[in-house]
């Protein structure tokens, strides 16, 4: 096996963290983070999902002929999106109303799909497992820096716990509340992957155009 | 008619899937490169969208809801539990004849879209439109203004993007924020743009 455990499971969380350097699964990483707990919840629904989808993908990867794989894998991972689905209907009911239609998209999610395809088609099923793991990894930790800044600033708490106390409760903190809007989540996602390009320089895109500098006389 | 109409211009504008709803968001900054491409994907996303939503509002209404298979015999089954699989499996079969369909009858057409269409299937914005549509409960006729309004939403902020990315591409961004960065950041700032419409009612 070229990656041992640990590599797969740490790997997708910095150096080959599947939002900022693949752009794997946006969708809902931006639409979920104004406030910490919706997030957290998101995060380990999708690290459930892509474990355990890898698993079984890679458990049936010798019977799924490849000429419908993508219609088998739907099925296995809207099987999974439903079960997570229910559960939390059943046990957090306010925060499957947060959640409303994304933790549904968490099919269309490419991070799902591409770990399906791109690892578990391929390899077996421990490896799968934990791959599917790290990778789910990779995705809440970019939703939850997020989230801390969305809440924290935005509305002065984390997890629904006052750390900054706000104006209006007699504090001294002005909320942002630009934070809590859907540009914001834009702006912090952006920063966020310059920040890591600037760290890790390998990963920086080539231009389309070279500029040129003028020499001065 | 005027609430219909109220209907497609919030979905167009208002509740824009890809600027405030963040639907779709890989192909959205993967395929904006070039107007011409973004344009053909926005125009299948919106075919799309505008067959499956009232799709899977018959199939909601006439099998999935709780007292909807009554016209069978099965007054007491609930089978909403079964919607996302149902919807997506929906989405993926449309997408399929579609592309038959258009491979038979119209190949110029086919040519220009075929390489889209594929993707359109494991597109957020696509389950996304199905999704919300259940959730607010919509009729057949809202159903299928929300569909093509919302596909065409998706096309004009895709088609957008692009034109902002080719002029892009000549400035002198910073290293890291090449690429994605930068266009991550082009689309918060087109997503604040959008939210200037909230106030827009008719």
């Amino acid at each position: 096996m070229a990656q041992t455990k640990r590599e797969l499971l740490v790997d997708p969380l910095f150096d080959n963290n599947p939002i900022t350097l693949q752009v794997l699964g946006v969708c809902s990483a931006l639409a979920v983070t104004s406030s910490l707990k919706v997030a957290f919840v998101m995060s380990l629904a999708v690290i459930f999902v892509t474990s355990f989808s890898s698993m079984f993908i890679s458990i049936l990867r010798n019977q799924i002929p490849s000429s419908i794989r993508i219609i088998v894998q739907m099925v296995i991972i809207a099987s999974l999106v439903i079960l997570v689905d229910q559960i939390l209907k059943a046990y957090a009911f306010e925060i499957s109303k947060t959640l409303s239609v994304f933790v549904g998209l968490i099919i269309t999610n490419c991070i799902v799909m591409g770990r399906a395809e791109a690892f578990a088609m391929s390899n077996p099923p421990v490896a799968s497992f934990l791959d599917g793991i790290g990778n789910g990894l990779g995705y809440g930790v970019i939703l939850m820096i997020v989230g801390v800044i969305r809440e924290l600033f935005g509305s002065g708490s984390l997890f629904g716990i006052t750390i900054l106390e706000t104006v209006n409760n007699g504090g001294w903190y002005v909320p942002n509340g630009m934070l809590l809007l859907p540009p914001s989540a834009f702006f912090i996602i952006g920063l966020l992957i310059w920040g890591f390009r600037t760290l890790k320089p390998e990963h920086v895109e080539a231009r389309d155009f070279k500029i040129q500098t003028v020499e001065e006389h | 008619m005027e609430a219909l109409i109220s209907l497609a211009v919030k979905a167009v504008f208002v509740e824009n899937l890809a600027l405030s709803f963040f639907l779709g968001m890989c192909t959205f900054i993967a395929v904006s490169k070039k107007i011409s491409t973004a344009l053909g994907l926005g125009i299948s996303v919106m075919v799309v969208q505008a067959i499956t939503v009232p799709t899977n509002n018959l199939l909601l209404s006439y099998l999935l809801k709780p007292g909807a298979l009554a016209w069978a015999g099965f007054p007491d089954v609930d089978l909403t539990f079964l919607g996302l699989i149902s919807y997506i499996g929906v989405i993926a079969a449309m997408v399929q004849i579609l592309e038959m369909i258009l491979d038979k009858y119209f190949p110029p057409l086919y040519n220009a879209l075929g390489i889209f269409l594929p993707l359109i299937t494991v597109n957020c914005a696509i389950l996304g439109g199905s999704l919300f549509m259940v959730e607010r409960d919509y009729n057949f006729a809202e159903a299928t203004t929300y569909g093509l309004s919302s596909g065409f939403g998706w096309a004009l902020a895709i088609t957008a993007m692009a034109g902002v990315r080719e002029k892009l591409k000549y400035s002198d961004v910073p290293a890291g924020l090449q690429g994605l960065g930068i266009t991550f950041i082009t689309a918060g700032l087109m997503a604040l743009a959008f939210m200037s419409f909230s106030g827009v009612k008719l």
